[in-house]
């Protein structure tokens, strides 16, 4: 046991493997030369214990593994960053590994504005334990208490005499240490934190500004062909004829492969057609494009999105399914003064990210190994293993750089089409997915139908509020029988409504999904928020009260929202209520914070056209304001937009701030695109007509706020956008008279 | 047919139609021009065509000629264009996926202009896609790239 030894604690912590001379927290005992072999043999068990992630060379060089997916939320800084708090390396010296999909680090999947939320504790607490060891053996060497020890800057320093050693000096006898426990560990306090809270640039923007970072796209293997897929124009078609004999003979076209057809439920399995396989992409695509197919139809041939927006909205004018219930709304509509109503519409939406899907896989009899833009590699893992009958641990999935994901990468069956090709081949194969691939047969977000309705009292006080949401949901992605909004879904925005009414009434009604219907940005916070915001907005209008004031009188006195007393359960993004309540005290100051950035209370007197909106999501709250010109043309622009957020503790402010730019801009976005559907197929195909924000939509600047606060992290990638797309509809009224309550919000509005 | 990239000059012997981006991605390997909508829609693929930005998408081979084309990869030797220097300092790139259209986009504005107004820049800028939404900080980094030239041509 001179240079190797196993640690004999708890399984769910550290282990440790000696190498040579490094050390490696919670690798199992194999070199580092060997990685597959060790994933091969780590049991995919249920531990989420913090004990991956760390390892040390033995010249004292560290490398940290982020096991989160990189998509534009710098998430491979600030998860290195966590640690690094504790660890006390210096950044010079450390390497930042991407992990496969792999059980062992617990939950990958990278949605849900959860990676630094769900893991602030844990990878605290493995920079801690490495911390420790490294103290533990200087402290040895020294002769003192290994607590009277920190790490700076990659040395221990033993505080009461300055002494130092670098940790190169010491990893060896570290590694030699029975792991500590986690009660053994002494996490800083706030004030002594270094690293949480501080603007670290990002790790890599170096390969971002140089072109040498890697995405989805970019993968490249020796003797790679390239698949271009066509798949069916109406969800479950399938191919009755084409000439593929005829285009296995075009240039460059190696072979031509018929997909699997899918059929209900949709998963995350490929959606079949057909598939070209050539020597370079465009020689696939241009053969692809030159295939005669005839489909057999589908149920789904007779989804026309116009008759279904009108569908929807005549669902949402009819008494829905109670779901949330406080009071007797009935009773207050008897006895209002005034009853105001509205309903609101939004499309189906593509997440669009500027990547589109991309995989590549390389497939032998026994194994597959999948280089590919994926949010979550787990699934992915799961999914290839399941199409290929392999058994999980034969499957490795490389997780590239993600040319954006938005939810969309989030779904794995891009990398499940690379495998089946791959093994077919006998080669590596990389599936593009075109634009028109992604913007037609995506996993889309859903469309929605809103009715809202208000009861006003003598003093234009709201004594009831209801809110009926009719929308296909996801879940009807993998049950084809679901056709109501799901708990989930409604969680997000709607069972959550924060008013402080004494008569409320929500519910929920019946849409049959005709597309794969799967989570965008914010998912249905997007809508909700849009029509409760916009909604608000236009009593605060029928009253002829400030919008703000309005709006902060009807979330009402600073309480939690009680669900119980309403008689409903609510989610709350899987986190727990009493750590994460629903506290109209945060929403009230972010609205508070964002209305004085703007000057709103001077607005009218400055000619300026300001639209507000506010929305708690994903544990956290904001509020925007954005303030529109429309020239005399009917074009609309934004030079400058507010956002204030309470995310509770934040890792990294620059991070957040640009998570606030872009999620606001993303928002934008979702309320001027739009998908139609005729005859079951796609309307749009590319960003000609698939609108998507560009710079001359989008704020000139952008003031954002983060409120200092003591809370545990909230979500920070989805909250920015909710508030987006109600305070430009908001801002448009304020400036025109003309109020959107369907979106899209066109571009020139005198057309709208 | 003779195309010159990055100052080198390669042979190409395929179909004079094909776009150079694909010449440029799956023939030479360099993936730092990237594919994102083919249409020349975004802006993503874009390239320097004798010093004009250029969408490499809807390039033909055939129509490169004796043009030079300088890619992300050429931009300059170490990542130090006043462009990628200025693209760090604003902390710009987010997934970073359409950063190198946007950087050779604004890279043949700045090294022939300076100063830029909010309104040039726009205007410049309009044709590339962000999706996550860097443009506030595009707008800026153009601006301080186009500063920083003109401070160096004064001296």
């Amino acid at each position: 046991m001179s240079d190797s030894t196993v640690s004999q604690s708890r399984r769910t912590f550290l282990k440790r493997s000696v190498t040579a001379t490094g050390f490696t927290l919670g690798l199992a005992l194999l070199p580092a030369t060997r990685p597959q072999a060790m994933f091969a043999n780590a049991p995919e068990s249920d531990s989420f214990a913090p004990n991956v992630f760390i390892s040390f060379a033995e010249d004292g060089k560290v490398e940290i593994t982020c096991h989160r997916s990189e998509m534009g939320q710098q998430v491979r800084t600030s998860i290195p960053q966590i640690m690094m708090e504790e660890l006390g390396a210096d950044w010079q010296h450390v390497t930042i590994k991407q992990a496969t999909g792999d059980a062992k680090y617990g939950d990958q999947n990278t949605d849900g504005s959860r990676s630094v939320r769900r893991n602030f504790q844990r990878l605290r607490e493995a920079g801690a334990t490495a911390a420790l060891m490294l103290c533990t053996a200087a402290a040895k060497g020294w002769q003192v208490d290994p607590y009277e020890c920190e790490t700076q800057s990659h040395f221990i320093v033993h505080k009461p005499s300055g002494r130092k050693v670098a940790f190169a000096d010491v990893v060896a006898v570290a590694a030699k240490l029975p792991v500590p426990k986690p009660s053994d560990l002494k996490l800083k306090s706030r004030d002594k934190w270094t690293q949480i809270g501080k603007a670290v640039p990002s790790v890599d923007l170096t390969g971002m500004t140089t072109g040498t970072a890697v995405y989805g796209q970019d993968v490249v293997m020796d003797n790679m062909l390239y698949a271009v897929i066509q798949r069916p124009p109406v969800l479950f078609s399938s191919v009755k004829s084409s000439n593929q004999a005829e285009v296995k003979k075009m240039a460059g076209v190696v072979d031509v492969i018929d997909m699997p057809a899918a059929s209900a439920p949709a998963l995350f399995n490929p959606l079949g057609g057909i598939a070209v396989l050539a020597t370079n992409t465009w020689l696939a695509w241009q053969a692809c494009n030159a295939l005669k197919t005839e489909w057999q139809t589908s149920e789904h041939a007779s989804y026309n999105s116009d008759d279904y927006q009108q569908a929807l909205l005549d669902n949402a004018a009819k008494p829905g399914e109670v779901i949330r219930k406080l009071g007797n709304f009935e009773q207050a509509t008897a006895d209002a003064a005034r009853v105001v109503d509205a309903s609101y519409y939004a499309p189906h939406l593509a997440q669009a990210p500027m990547e589109p899907p991309a995989a590549t896989a390389v497939v032998t009899d026994d194994s597959a190994e999948i280089w590919a833009c994926v949010q979550s590699p787990q699934t992915a893992r799961q999914q290839v293993a399941g199409a290929l009958k392999l058994p999980l641990e034969n499957v490795t999935i490389n997780v590239t750089l993600l040319g954006g994901g938005f939810g969309r990468k989030a779904k794995p069956d891009f990398a499940v089409e690379a495998a089946l090709l791959a093994r077919q081949a006998g080669r590596p194969v990389k599936v593009v997915w075109r634009r028109e691939d992604d913007i037609k047969h995506g996993y889309f977000h859903s469309v929605s139908g809103q009715r809202l309705s208000a009861t006003l009292d003598e003093n234009n006080h709201v004594t009831g509020w209801y809110h009926k949401t009719v929308f296909p949901p996801i879940s009807s992605t993998f049950n084809p029988a679901a056709n109501k909004p799901s708990d989930g879904e409604l969680d997000l925005g709607h069972r959550d409504t924060p008013f402080d009414v004494p008569n409320l009434q929500l519910e929920r009604g019946e849409a049959n999904a005709h597309v794969r219907i799967g989570w965008m940005r914010s998912v249905a916070n997007v809508y909700h928020a849009f029509a409760k915001e916009s909604f608000v907005a236009e009593l605060a209008h029928q009253t002829k009260v400030d919008h703000k004031d309005f709006l902060l009188q009807l979330i009402g006195k600073d309480r939690h929202i009680d669900f119980a007393a309403s008689n409903t359960q609510y989610g709350n993004y899987g986190d727990d209520l009493n750590d994460y309540p629903v506290d109209t005290a945060r929403l009230k100051n972010v609205i508070n914070k964002v209305t004085n950035m703007a000057d709103w209370d001077k607005r009218e007197s400055q000619g300026r056209y300001l639209g507000l909106a506010a929305h708690r999501s994903f544990l956290s709250y904001t509020a925007a304001v954005i303030e529109v010109k429309v020239n005399n043309r009917g074009e609309w622009t934004i030079p400058k937009a507010y956002i204030a957020i309470d995310a509770g503790i934040v890792v990294n402010p620059d991070h957040v701030k640009a998570q606030c730019e872009g999620g606001l801009i993303y928002g934008i976005s979702c309320a001027i695109g739009q998908l139609t559907a005729l005859n079951g197929e796609i309307t749009q195909s590319n960003f000609h007509d698939y609108l998507v924000a560009r710079m001359p939509q989008t704020p000139v600047s952008i003031d954002v706020e983060i409120i200092e606060t003591a809370a545990l992290p909230g979500g920070v990638g989805e909250p920015p956008t909710p508030p987006a797309a109600p305070a430009l509809a908001n801002a448009l009224f304020a400036a025109t008279g003309q109020r959107f309550r369907n979106l899209p919000i066109p571009l020139n509005i005198k057309t709208a | 047919m003779k195309v010159t990239i990055n100052q080198q000059e390669f042979d190409y012997q395929g179909d004079p139609s094909m776009p150079l981006l694909w010449f440029i991605r799956d023939e030479l390997k360099m993936t730092g021009t990237k594919y994102s909508c083919g249409m020349a829609l975004c802006g993503a693929c874009t390239v320097h065509l004798n010093g004009e930005p250029t969408r490499s998408c809807q390039l033909p081979m055939a129509a490169i000629g004796d043009k030079p084309i300088t890619t992300i990869e050429g931009l300059s030797e170490d990542g130090s264009h006043p462009v990628q220097q200025a693209w760090r300092e604003h902390n710009v790139p987010q997934c970073g996926y359409c950063q190198s259209g946007q950087m050779m986009q604004a890279a043949a504005l700045v090294d022939k202009q300076q100063p830029v107004t909010d309104e040039q820049i726009e205007s410049h800028m309009a044709g590339n896609i962000c999706r996550c939404g860097t443009y506030p900080r595009i707008r800026a980094a153009v601006k301080s790239a186009a500063e920083s030239i003109a401070v160096k041509v004064t001296k």
